[in-house]
């Protein structure tokens, strides 16, 4: 303990025998740290908002379709009995869901219940030209279920004017903001669709403007037309068929074992396949990685250049003391002991890298998560990947200190040659060495 | 006076190799970086406009003032631009133009149906502009504007479970807001970089698709193509003249305003990346003058005290550091040229293709190393990296004689 006290004190005086050479190296540190912890927050933080986002928009986390309706999309590649399987599906997952809480009280149960169970949507998907008094456009109408819809989407949320869809069987369409004005309708307007059903049978209907949603995201706007189940099903000639069953999970970590549970239903229905989030959305994720892969090359490159620049310190001033450790050497300390000594030198300067980096790097990204970061050309970018124009970078432990102990080791590793070295100083000859 | 300089400058630099050569590896990694990743960063963004212009929109497009807002059949405009606006287009300025019918409508097979956009498009003018007439892979382009066979997408052919030489039935509306309807055959087959164009985009001819719309001698769009896609300024200004009020004309950096802000966003990001390798490198920099002039404060004192002037110090201290940063931007010029080189081929990224499409880029990297990149980088690096030298090499300068004499 005392040995320990000694050779820490004799490392800290080292390190401040040339306070400029310290501060420098530990400014290369700190830069680095600073520049990790906002840059890792804030790429964590947009992920999850590009994730969080898109799936809440249509996705949901698991879908469950005909097979090769993901890839093909056809009318015909239809489910049967659609809402039955869907109340089975919602019965049976959040029946099991409860089991996990057993234990809990009872009415604990019931208020989490809410939040924690499994939602569960049906919809139907058909082509249509929609035609108002005197604009006609090919849109993709979707039939919901307007009880269960506003639990799986955020669409519905997105109403800016009017409202949503009341009922199953009212005649009724909500689109979205730029298709209202392409049409030219507004509410209470009529609109006609027209279109084939599931047996290419000749499909129409005229159904009232009740709700126009914003996104503010123009594709979406332009895209949007949704009306009830069960008129949908009239109208294409579905029976009681339809397209898609979302589920949506009460968060993204209990999607695996929501699936292995709904695939169990699924298992004597041989047309049906369960896709996740990942099948339906391939992109997403692809994108977040080559986005990671990118951003850590970069990181790669700044923690390499800050490792030299440890190097070439603690080398330097390994030199600079060769005489020193001739003597102490020829006085019978061991290679060993000179070795962890430079290694503590070089720990120390890590550890003070660290925390500036770790404190100035959490007050950035503090202040950054209360007003929000923004740059030029943000906006447009946002729109492409589902995320606002103002990001909130996330604070969490494990993105905070991911770069700065990355650096912290590198810089540990760079002072492993100058700390080695003094394993082949001859104390004779270190001792008669210039300097 | 000169020689003398560099010579005590290079000799200096070699006192101590090791640290010497550390600091050439870090400014020879730094500048690697910067050329290396804003070469791939530039091969992707500027495939993903040259794609993105190539698609559809051309440089610069003209149409009706409303077509954009409401892109609806009647907001058309003439099918031949005349006067001065021929004129423009006619220019050396500009490559291609290509004017089109473009509405929306409904395609039907015997078992599917589809949203889409119809383009009726003259083959001879299109073909310069868009990528559609080179990827055909079934069947052949439309002959003439009278053509009315139709061109769809190999997507398409598969969803709607049709085919070469099969009918099919488009549906749109005619200016009076009447529902129109013919069947077509489909002569062509074109393959795309992405499902979404494959699907979306449907090619007949255009005075076939006047005919069948009624609106005879009428187009919505007319797309430019110029000299390059960053040389637009000249070009789109001169049309904007030409045009008058009656057109709304604009810049594929509006069309399509996700790719014009990538374009801005990428520049302004290569310069950010460019401050952050250097300030990494700057530390490393400094110090190693700091420590180079702090062993010599005696050899710096006699040299002062023999009558040496400051400035001359000062000199041979920038003179080290630029040696240094020069020596050390070389090697990394030369190291980015040599790993940049063997991938000119492209860097395959397929396995990232989905992620990719969504950010627009295509799945085959090339990198592009620009010279205004590398001596952007270089100019980053020697100038700044003189700049950072100087706070030690002015102090150097400015020490006492005596002081610096007597110093251990």
């Amino acid at each position: 303990m005392l040995l320990n006290n000694i050779t820490f004190r004799l490392a800290w005086r080292n390190l401040w025998r040339q306070p400029r050479r310290t501060l420098l190296t530990l400014g290369a540190m700190v830069f680095a740290n600073i520049i990790l912890v906002c840059m890792i927050s804030l790429q964590f933080g947009m992920y999850g908002l590009m994730i969080d986002n898109t799936l809440s928009m249509l996705t949901g986390h698991l879908k469950v379709l005909a097979l090769n309706y993901k890839d093909d999309g056809k009318i015909r590649q239809s489910i049967d009995e659609a809402e039955t399987l869907a109340r089975q599906l919602r019965n049976d997952l959040n029946r099991l869901k409860n089991k996990n809480f057993e234990g809990e009280s009872a009415a604990n149960n019931d208020t989490e219940g809410e939040n924690n169970s499994v939602k569960i949507a049906v919809r139907g998907k058909a082509f249509a030209l929609a035609s108002s008094e005197d604009r006609s456009f090919g849109i993709l109408v979707m039939g919901v279920e307007p009880e269960h819809e506003p639990q799986v989407s955020s669409i519905p949320g997105l109403i800016q004017r009017g409202r949503y869809l009341s009922d199953s069987k009212a005649e009724e369409i909500v689109i979205g903001s730029v298709l209202a004005r392409n049409l030219q309708v507004d509410l209470d307007d009529e609109i006609t669709l027209i279109g084939s059903g599931h047996d290419g049978s000749f499909a129409a209907a005229v159904i009232t403007v009740v709700g126009i949603t914003q996104s503010g995201m123009t594709d979406l706007d332009r895209s949007i037309a949704q009306m009830p189940l069960q008129l949908f099903q009239e109208t294409f000639a579905m029976g009681n068929g339809a397209h898609e069953i979302v589920i949506r999970a009460p968060d993204l970590s209990d999607v695996e074992e929501i699936s292995i549970r709904a695939q169990r239903l699924l298992d004597d229905r041989p047309s049906l396949v369960l896709h996740d989030w990942d099948d339906l959305e391939p992109g997403l994720k692809q994108s977040i990685q080559a986005d990671l892969f990118s951003a850590w090359f970069m990181y790669g490159v700044l923690i390499t250049l800050v490792a030299f620049s440890v190097l070439n310190t603690m080398l330097m001033s390994v030199l600079e003391r060769t005489r020193e450790f001739g003597i102490v050497m020829s006085l019978g300390l061991t290679p060993g002991r000179l070795g962890r000594l430079v290694i503590l030198e070089t720990a120390i300067m890590g550890v003070l890298g660290l925390a500036a980096g770790i404190l100035i790097g959490t007050g950035l990204v503090a202040w950054a998560g209360i007003y929000g970061i923004t740059f030029p050309g943000m906006d447009e970018m946002g729109k492409q990947f589902n995320l606002p124009a103002r990001i909130y970078p996330d604070l969490t432990v494990f993105q905070l200190a991911l770069g700065p102990s990355i650096v912290f080791a590198a810089t540990l590793l760079s002072s492993l040659w100058p700390a080695l070295r003094l394993h082949w100083l001859e104390p004779v000859q270190a001792m008669r060495a210039a300097g | 006076m000169i020689a003398i300089i560099f010579r005590l400058a290079w000799r200096n630099l070699w006192r101590n190799n090791r640290r010497t050569l550390i600091m050439l590896v870090t400014i020879a990694v730094g500048i690697w970086a910067m050329i290396f990743m804003t070469a791939l960063m530039r091969g992707m963004v500027n495939k993903m406009v040259r794609d993105a212009v190539k698609v559809l929109p051309g440089h610069v497009q003209i149409h009706h003032p409303d077509y954009l807002d409401d892109p609806n059949i009647v907001n058309s405009i003439e099918e031949h631009p005349d006067g001065i606006l021929l004129q423009v287009l006619n220019g050396p300025d500009i490559v291609a133009w290509s004017s089109r019918v473009r509405v929306a409508a409904i395609i039907s097979s015997a078992r599917e149906s589809r949203s889409i956009t119809l383009l009726g498009v003259d083959p001879a003018t299109e073909s310069e502009v868009s990528f559609v007439a080179g990827k055909i892979v079934q069947g052949s382009f439309l002959n003439d504007g009278d053509d009315d066979g139709i061109i769809v997408g190999r997507k398409l052919t598969e969803t709607l479970e049709t085919g070469l030489g099969k009918r099919i039935v488009i549906m749109s509306q005619d200016p009076d807001n009447e529902i129109v309807d013919r069947g077509f055959r489909i002569t062509g087959v074109f393959d795309a970089n992405t499902e979404a164009l494959e699907e979306g985009y449907v090619f007949t001819g255009v005075t076939a698709a006047q005919n069948f719309l009624g609106i005879p001698g009428r187009v919505h769009e007319v797309a430019i193509v110029g000299r390059g896609f960053r040389q637009i300024d000249g070009m789109y200004q001169a049309v904007k003249n030409a045009a008058g009020p009656n057109f709304s004309v604009l810049p594929w950096t509006e069309l399509n305003s996700y790719l014009g802000t990538m374009l801005g966003v990428m520049d302004g990001f290569v310069l950010v990346w460019f401050m952050v390798v250097f300030l990494a490198l700057s530390f490393g920099l400094v110090n190693t003058l700091v420590m180079a002039i702090f062993e010599r404060v005696r050899e710096i004192g006699l040299m002062l005290a023999l009558g040496v002037k400051p400035m001359i110090i000062l000199a041979q201290i920038i003179v080290e550091s630029v040696c240094l940063l020069f020596f050390g931007a070389l090697t990394g010029n030369l190291v980015a040229w040599l790993t940049i080189r063997p991938l000119q081929d492209g860097i395959d990224l397929s396995s990232y293709a989905e992620g990719l499409e969504m950010f627009g880029y295509s799945t085959i990297l090339y990198p592009e190393m620009t010279v205004e990149d590398v001596f952007t980088a270089n100019v980053v690096v020697l100038s700044l990296g003189i700049i950072a030298s100087l706070f030690p090499a002015i102090r150097a300068s400015r020490y006492q004689p005596v002081e610096a004499l007597i110093k251990v």
